[in-house]
C-alpha cells in the first residue's frame, strides 16, 4: 500500500516537473474559489496560504519522492521483525508529507509548520526501535535541535510579520526594505537552517542521529535536511535577493561550506562505526553544496562573473544535492544491510562479507566510487562542475575541495576492506544475502546513479540548470504572486 | 506600531524568557530540565507573536456582536495557537524519549546516560 502510494506520488511529481519545465511556475491558493486567485478581491496583499512551485521546488520534490520510494521498499523487509508496523508507515508518510510541504509551499508560516511536522515524524522514527538503548538518545538530540531551530524560524517570521503584515514569501520579497530587523531575521533563519542541515559548528547531532536510525529512515532524514538546505536557498535568494550585503553572506556560506567539508571528512577517517563514518561523510558532502551556492551568492551582484562561473558553480551545487541524495542513500542502505545480517555496525568486527553478500557489495562499490568523485560516476560530474567554476573564483577553495575528495576515497576504501574483503570469518558462516525487497530498494537508487552517470549533461540541462535559473530569477517568483491574479 | 512605553514591557519579558531558556538549554545537564528550557523558549516566542498583534484598547477579533472600536490582529493569535499545538507534540515526544533513556541507562543526567561519543 505504502509503496504503491509513494510510486504514484513519484509519477505525479514527474508529470508536474515536465509541466513546469514547459510552462513555468505554478501557484495553488488553498481555499480560494480559483487556484490562481493569489490576491482575493478587495485585498491588496495575498492573505491565503499559497503553494508556489517552481523549478527548484520540483527538483527537491523529485529527490524526496525517489528517496522515499526506495526507503519504503527497503523498509518492508528491514522492519519486518518490529512491532507497530502500521505506526511506522504512518510516521513515514507523515515525514514524506512534511518534506513535500517544506519544498512546495510559498508561505513562511506554512514552512514552519511543515518543518515541525517533518521533525516530529523524523525524531519518532529515529527512536522507533526502542529495544536498542541508543535510539532514544539519537531521537532526543534530533528533536531538541529541530525544536530550537523551528522556534528561531518562528521568531524570524514574527519579525517579518511585525514589519510588513505579510507571511507570503513572494509578497515579502516584493516589499523587503533590508532594515536592521530584516538582517536579524536573516541571521536567525540562516542559523536555524544550518542547524538542521548539520553544517559544521552545529553538526554534533548528525552522526548520533543518523547512525542509530533504521537505515531506511536515515536516508529520509538526509533528504529532510536537504529540504532545509532548500529553505536556506529560498531565504537567501528569493526572500533577500540582490542586496548589497549578499557578498558578505556569500563569503560566510563559503567559509562554513569549506569548514563543513573539511571537518566532516577528517572526523570520518577515524570512525570505526560504519554508519557514523557515513554520517560524517554526509556532513562533508553538504559542504560542497554550500560552496557551490555560496560562490553563486557572492557574485550575485556582478552579472559578468555570474555568467562566466557563478551559474556553473550553482549548477554544480544543485546537481550535487540530487547526486548526494542518491549515492549517500545507497551507502546508508548497504550499511543497513550489513547491520541486518551481522547485527553490528563496528567495522573491526566485520570481514569477508563480499563472499556472502554479492549484491550488497556491488551496490557499495557503486556508491563509494560515486561519492569519491571517480569518473564516470555522477559524483564526478557534479564535483567537476564545482571544481572548475570555484577555481576561477578562488583557486585555494578548489584545492581544499579536491583534498576532501581524496580523503573521502581513502576512508571509503578503508571501510570496504574492513567489511567486505579478507577471508570469511567463522562467526558469519550463516550470513546470507539480504531479502529481495531490500535489494530492490537499493536497486532503485543504484539505477538512478547509473542513469545520472550516463547522462549527466541531460540532467544538468533539464533539472539542475532550470533550478539555478529559478533561484537567481527573484522577479519571476514575486510575479507569480503579485502579478498573477 | 505605536512604540509607547507600556508596549516595551512585554518585549522585555520576551527577551528575558528567551535568555533564560537559552541559559537552561546550554548549561543544564538534566534532560528533564532541558525539556523545561525548550518549553520556556516556546512560551517566549509565543508571547512575542501575541504582543505583536496587540493594539491598545483593542477588543477580541470576533465579529458577532462586536463592540465598536479597534480589534486586535487575529493572525498572530492563529499563528500562536498553531505553534502551541506543535510545541505540545514536541514536548510530549521529548519526554517520552527521556523516559526511554531513563529505562535503558537508569539516569537522566546527559553526561551519565550518554552512550555515543566521538
Amino acid at each position: 500500500m505504502v509503496v504503491a502510494s509513494l510510486a504514484f506520488v513519484e509519477f505525479l511529481v514527474i508529470i508536474l516537473a515536465r509541466d513546469i519545465y514547459l510552462n513555468g511556475l505554478h501557484i495553488y491558493t488553498l481555499g480560494a474559489s480559483s487556484p490562481n486567485l493569489a490576491i482575493p478581491e478587495n485585498y491588496i496583499v495575498p492573505v491565503r496560504i499559497i503553494l508556489e512551485v517552481d523549478s527548484i521546488s520540483i527538483f527537491m520534490a523529485i529527490i524526496a519522492a525517489t528517496v522515499s520510494l526506495a526507503a519504503a521498499i527497503y523498509s518492508l523487509s528491514f522492519m519486518k521483525g518490529e512491532t507497530g508496523q502500521n505506526r511506522f508507515y504512518t510516521l513515514l508518510l507523515l515525514l514524506v508529507a512534511g518534506m513535500f510541504g517544506m519544498v512546495l509551499t510559498g508561505d513562511l508560516f506554512n514552512l514552519f509548520v511543515f518543518l515541525e511536522i517533518a521533525s516530529i515524524a523524523g525524531a519518532a522514527l529515529v527512536a522507533f526501535r526502542t529495544k536498542f538503548a541508543d535510539t532514544a538518545e539519537g531521537g532526543l538530540k534530533y528533536i531538541v535541535i529541530s525544536t530550537v531551530a523551528a522556534l528561531m524560524v518562528l521568531f524570524a517570521i514574527g519579525i517579518f510579520y511585525a514589519q510588513y503584515n505579510l507571511l507570503n514569501i513572494g509578497a515579502l520579497a516584493h516589499v523587503m526594505q533590508y532594515t536592521m530587523l530584516d538582517k536579524i531575521a536573516l541571521v536567525l533563519l540562516a542559523i536555524a537552517f544550518m542547524m538542521k542541515l548539520a553544517s559544521v559548528p552545529l553538526h554534533m547531532w548528525c552522526p548520533d542521529t543518523y547512525s542509530v536510525a533504521p537505515a531506511g529512515i536515515t536516508i529520509m532524514l538526509v533528504v529532510a535536511s536537504y529540504a532545509c538546505l532548500y529553505a536556506l536557498f529560498r531565504t537567501c535568494f528569493t526572500l533577500y535577493g540582490v542586496s548589497p550585503d549578499m557578498v558578505t553572506v556569500g563569503w560566510i556560506v563559503i567559509t562554513l561550506g569549506m569548514l563543513t567539508m573539511f571537518v566532516g571528512v577528517t572526523m570520518a577517517v577515524f570512525q570505526t562505526d560504519i554508519k557514523r563514518l557515513m554520517a560524517y561523510h554526509c556532513i562533508s558532502q553538504t559542504g560542497y553544496m554550500l560552496l557551490g551556492i555560496g560562490v553563486g551568492l557572492a557574485v550575485l551582484n556582478r552579472p559578468e562573473a555570474l555568467n562566466t562561473y557563478g551559474i556553473a558553480a550553482m549548477d554544480g551545487g544543485i546537481f550535487h544535492i540530487i547526486n548526494n541524495a542518491l549515492y549517500k542513500g545507497l551507502l546508508f542502505l548497504t550499511a543497513g544491510a550489513l547491520f541486518y545480517r551481522t547485527g553490528t555496525r563496528d567495522l573491526n568486527r566485520m570481514g569477508g562479507l563480499a563472499h556472502k553478500m554479492k549484491w550488497t557489495t556491488i551496490f557499495y562499490i557503486i556508491g563509494a566510487l560515486s561519492i569519491s568523485g571517480i569518473p564516470p560516476f555522477n559524483g564526478f560530474a557534479s564535483k567537476l562542475l564545482i571544481y572548475e567554476s570555484v577555481y576561477r573564483f578562488n583557486p585555494i577553495l578548489a584545492i581544499v575541495a579536491m583534498i576532501t575528495s581524496i580523503l573521502t576515497l581513502a576512508s571509503f576504501t578503508k571501510a570496504f576492506y574492513s567489511a567486505f574483503m579478507g577471508a570469511e570469518l567463522p562467526e558469519y558462516q550463516e550470513v546470507k544475502e539480504v531479502p529481495k525487497s531490500m535489494i530492490a530498494g537499493m536497486a532503485v537508487l543504484a539505477a538512478g546513479i547509473i542513469f545520472f552517470s550516463l547522462f549527466p549533461g541531460l540532467i544538468v540541462d533539464w533539472l539542475a540548470h532550470p533550478a539555478t535559473e529559478a533561484l537567481i530569477n527573484q522577479g519571476a517568483y514575486i510575479n507569480g504572486i503579485i502579478g498573477g491574479g | 506600531m505605536t512604540q509607547g512605553t507600556p508596549f516595551n514591557v512585554p518585549f522585555l519579558a520576551v527577551a528575558a524568557l528567551i535568555g533564560i531558556a537559552f541559559y537552561i538549554i546550554l548549561s543544564q545537564r538534566n534532560l528533564i530540565k532541558l525539556v523545561m528550557g525548550l518549553s520556556i523558549l516556546a512560551s517566549g516566542v509565543n508571547l512575542f507573536l501575541i504582543t505583536l498583534g496587540y493594539r491598545e484598547g483593542g477588543v477580541a477579533p470576533i465579529y458577532t456582536h462586536a463592540p465598536a472600536g479597534v480589534m486586535v490582529l487575529p493572525v498572530p493569535q492563529a499563528l500562536t495557537l498553531t505553534s502551541i499545538v506543535i510545541a505540545v507534540a514536541c514536548l510530549a515526544l521529548m519526554l517520552s524519549m527521556v523516559i526511554h533513556i531513563y529505562r535503558h541507562t537508569g539516569s537522566t543526567d546527559s553526561e551519565k546516560s550518554r552512550i555515543m561519543k566521538g
